[in-house]
């Protein structure tokens, strides 16, 4: 079948009461746990799009090269929450590697700022998302998910100093697999972007 | 991290939109509120504008969610409900309006919804 057929969208379709949609990048490497993060939030089974990485940044079919246009995909999870008051707070799982640059830069339009995830068992697989975050001027907030073989011998300034973030930006860590932890990541980021002044919207 | 789904749409991405690249209404974001307009559906219209068609009538979608749905590209979903909203088949709306696109206490709205998900 081509299409899913109405009858099995229920409880996708936004609230009635959906008033002003909002979102946050939850960054980071494959396999960093943005998906994990998003399904312990999230009020709908996480969705996912298949982005082609070539579109955006191909406008005009090259007819002179013989290099092949890639055709690579990439799939975008994202999950949803509605907040009182009429918010839907929308979470974007976003690969951070360089050549998803373009997609990056459509994606992160209109967002609130970005969450992002690193594994201390690997920092430096984090250094190429945290460049983009830092290149679209995003503000973000670093959490390292708290896997159970991570080490644990590494201080706070350690891990800053692997990441050369700056003094203000907050680093937290949590467990993805709970939606409190989760929660509690989301909210240092969401108390950055209320103490940075003066906000400046994009 | 996503496995691919092992079903693939049977329209192609590129013939879904009638091979139109650019969607006629650029301001159409991932989160752009879609709903339909309650008008009837003219006879003709492409199978793939009334998929989307019919998705909407449960109820509004966000151009990312109709995409999932649909598993068409987001550009694709774009060119489509562009098309609609020219039909005035569908209704398109800003993720925020615009009077409160720099509203303050948004963030601290946003900050106090969190918590309170906390004591669920």
């Amino acid at each position: 079948m081509a299409y899913a057929p109405s009858s099995t969208t229920s409880g996708i379709h936004l609230p009635d009461t959906a008033r002003e949609l909002v979102k946050i990048l939850i960054a980071g490497p494959f396999g960093v746990g943005k998906t994990t993060l998003i399904d312990s939030v999230s009020e709908i089974r996480p969705l996912h799009t298949e982005e082609r990485l070539s579109e955006a940044s191909v406008p005009v079919d090259d007819l002179d090269g013989v290099r092949e246009k890639s055709t690579t995909t990439v799939a975008i999870d994202f999950g949803r929450i509605s907040l009182p008051g009429g918010i839907v707070l929308y979470l974007f799982g976003t690969p951070g590697q360089e050549r998803f640059r373009a997609l990056w830069e459509d994606i992160s339009y209109g967002a609130l700022g970005a969450l992002v995830l690193v594994d201390s068992r690997r920092i430096d697989a984090s250094f190429d998302v945290l460049g983009l975050v830092e290149e679209s001027g995003l503000p973000y907030a670093v959490a390292f998910n708290s896997f159970p073989d991570a080490p644990r011998h590494h201080t706070e300034e350690q891990l800053r100093a692997a990441l050369d973030l700056e003094p203000g930006t907050p680093l937290v860590t949590c467990d993805a697999r709970d939606a409190n932890s989760s929660i509690d990541a989301l909210l240092a980021l969401v108390q950055h972007l209320i103490d940075r002044d003066p906000p400046e919207r994009r | 991290m996503t496995g691919r789904r092992g079903g693939r749409p049977l329209v192609p991405a590129y013939l879904s939109t009638g091979g139109v690249a650019r969607p006629s209404r650029p301001q159409l974001e991932r989160l752009t509120v879609l709903s339909g307009s309650g008008e009837l559906a003219p006879a003709g219209l492409p199978a793939a504008q009334l998929a989307l068609l019919d998705a909407l009538r449960g109820g509004s979608l966000t151009v990312m969610e109709a995409a999932a749905l649909l598993e068409l590209p987001v550009s694709a979903v774009r060119v489509l409900a562009a098309g609609l909203v020219d039909r005035s088949l569908v209704l398109a709306r800003a993720p925020i309006p615009p009077a409160e696109r720099f509203d303050p206490d948004l963030l601290k709205r946003v900050a106090d919804g969190l918590r309170a998900l906390k004591h669920n």
